[in-house]
């Protein structure tokens, strides 16, 4: 056992590396590998919070969508000013609540994610006593009736033309301190008493009653808190990508965040954080296989999607060969690393 | 001055569609006692497990725990209550750590929330702080304590047993339900399991109701038991009149047993 003092240290010096490196990029890297970065961020809060409700309380949720929906639309019709979305409801006029409605970035972002929690703890009561893939599916079917919604209610979120030029504040620094503050939030969960019961929870629900856990209460706590996380995320997305429209809101998006979980491996925080890493800069490096590619003299045409086929091959060889992901359930630890240096410190 | 009451159960029944699982099941508990509830394969004894421990409500009759009605109360408030209990088939969370496993336990009488976890409250620490070490004396008692750090699917069958009774013990009763403990034990194994159900019930102060349908392991231990056979309880009162009662022998061995006798 380390002491806790030590721990603490280790945490704020990690912090500081990080925050230098941040530092560094925003002065060094172009646009373009910022972005990246900020993908990075943004993923790393989606991925750790859907990592909560599936992988540590066992709740097969795909309505993570949905709740990115609902933290973007919010954070984005409280950060446009009244003049940018007079131009943009062209349709139909916004309900007035909206089109005076105005906040700074944080409460915007935070009401982003009180929303979608609020949001989630509504849904929840009745879907989480549904179990596995039946919650799979109803969740799935919510986060539809959501981007459906959005498609339908113009006069507040201007139907399927969605908003424009939503501002940028969502910078480097913004999206990496959100990232730290659900990491801080959720590592603590995890580690704490609750995190274990929530661990009984998915191991087996009828002991984990039998330990006087009311299981219930429980998964829709976990669930809020993982709906709170993504509507943050989303709230992010939507300032970082400046548009936001309803058909962003698909399946798909859900199905990305659902790949970095599985493949950092369910129930590891520290998997989710390398997989989100991992999976966005491939994500990105693979564009190369869309380019024409040139062998001697021959060429060959470039295939818009293909990285998305290299990408699903990727995972089905995931799947096939390290079912649990890259970290299973295990966990970065400090011990670890400082048991590292010394193994090696004994061979000198 | 006459021992007190620790659980009562009134006419208990349980109905599942035209299938009477158990029928009008009547017993006294008296505090401190470690008593029994045998009956051949099917007879209905967990059934009447699953209901005083909250698991099904049933189609008739009162559980009463201290006086108090718990019938038809869910599983966790039962717990909460003071009744505890082991499965059949062991139940344990199976990825995380032994120690983890008894921490669950004692979730069920902790103060501090989960929000003061998150917000580093010292209040919090310290409770958690606390519950590892009682978890840790827990697991000593149990000769467990070596194994604190290992998987608790990865235990070998006898220790997984004792981590179960554990487990219970940590949500601190007053009243433990074991269902089947020395199922799928050797005879030696199970002798000590007995002498270690004495030892915790004074240390714990607890009344024990257990599951067995090896009718010699039970006589040791119990001072008192039920009998079902298909629901019924077809016999009631300490092992020496059990042994010698021919409805017991009957439901065990058949009825030539009876004339071969």
């Amino acid at each position: 056992m380390m002491e806790r003092k030590l721990k603490i240290i280790s945490n704020i010096m990690a912090t500081a590396v990080l925050a230098m490196f941040l530092w560094w990029a925003q002065t060094n890297l172009g646009a373009y590998h910022t972005q990246i970065l900020n993908l990075i961020a943004v993923n790393i809060i989606l991925a750790l919070s859907l990592n909560l409700i599936y992988g540590f309380t066992g709740m097969f949720s795909l309505g993570h969508a949905g709740f990115m929906a609902i933290g973007a639309y919010t954070c984005s019709i409280l950060i446009m000013t009244p003049a940018q979305k007079e131009m943009l409801f062209i349709l139909q006029k916004a309900y007035p609540w909206v089109q005076e409605a105005g906040a700074p970035f944080v409460v915007a972002v935070v009401a982003g994610g009180l929303i979608a929690a609020l949001v989630g703890l509504v849904v929840g009561a009745p879907l989480l006593r549904l179990g596995d893939d039946y919650l799979g599916i109803a969740t799935l079917g919510f986060a539809e009736i959501i981007r459906v919604l959005a498609n339908n209610i113009p006069r507040i979120t201007n139907g399927a033309l969605g908003f424009k030029g939503i501002p940028g504040y969502a910078n480097i620094w913004w999206n990496f301190g959100w990232c730290l503050f659900a990491l801080y939030f959720i590592v603590r969960i995890v580690n704490s008493n609750f995190g274990n019961t929530l661990m009984a929870i998915r191991d087996d629900e009828p002991a984990a009653k039998a330990m006087g856990i009311n299981i219930f209460r429980y998964k829709l706590l976990s669930f809020t808190i993982g709906s709170f996380f993504a509507g943050i995320g989303g709230a992010l997305l939507a300032s970082l990508v400046s548009t936001i429209d309803p058909k962003m809101f698909l399946f798909t998006l859900t199905f990305n965040v659902l790949m970095i979980v599985v493949c950092g491996g369910l129930g590891s925080l520290t998997g989710s954080v390398l997989a989100s890493i991992a999976i966005t800069i491939l994500l990105e490096w693979l564009r190369f296989v869309e380019n024409p590619i040139f062998i001697g003299d021959f060429e060959l045409k470039g295939i818009p999607g293909m990285r998305m086929v290299v990408f699903s091959l990727a995972l089905l060889f995931i799947i096939l060969f390290r079912r649990e992901g890259l970290m299973g359930m295990r966990e970065f630890r400090w011990e670890w690393l400082l048991g590292l240096f010394r193994k090696r410190g004994e061979v000198k | 001055m006459k021992p007190e009451v620790i659980l009562e159960t009134r006419k208990l029944t349980m109905r599942f569609g035209g299938l009477t699982a158990v029928d009008d099941f009547n017993a006294k508990i008296y505090k401190g006692s470690i008593v029994g509830l045998i009956g051949p394969n099917g007879a209905g004894k967990t059934t009447c497990f699953n209901m005083i421990s909250g698991f099904y409500a049933p189609s008739d009759g009162r559980v009463l725990f201290k006086g108090a009605d718990i019938t038809g109360t869910p599983p966790h408030e039962v717990c909460r209550a003071g009744v505890a209990r082991t499965f059949q088939n062991i139940r344990l969370f199976g990825n995380g750590t032994v120690l983890q496993n008894v921490m669950v336990g004692c979730h069920v009488r902790q103060k501090t929330s989960w929000w003061q976890t998150v917000l580093y409250l010292p209040s919090n620490l310290k409770e958690e702080k606390a519950i590892a070490e009682k978890s840790r004396g827990l697991l000593k008692v149990f000769g467990l304590e070596h194994l604190a750090g290992e998987k608790a699917k990865s235990l070998p069958y006898g220790a997984q047993r004792r981590l179960e009774i554990a487990r219970a013990l940590a949500t601190e009763p007053q009243f433990l339900l074991l269902d089947e403990p020395a199922a799928g034990m050797n005879p030696q194994e199970t002798n000590e399991l007995m002498g270690f159900i004495r030892d915790i019930r004074e240390q714990f102060k607890l009344t024990i109701l257990l599951i067995e349908h090896d009718m010699k392991v039970v006589m040791g231990v119990c001072e008192h038991m039920w009998v079902l056979d298909y629901g019924e309880t077809i016999a009631e009162g300490p092992p020496e009149s059990i042994k010698a009662n021919p409805k017991v022998i009957e439901a065990y061995l058949g009825e030539e047993a009876i004339a071969d006798a």
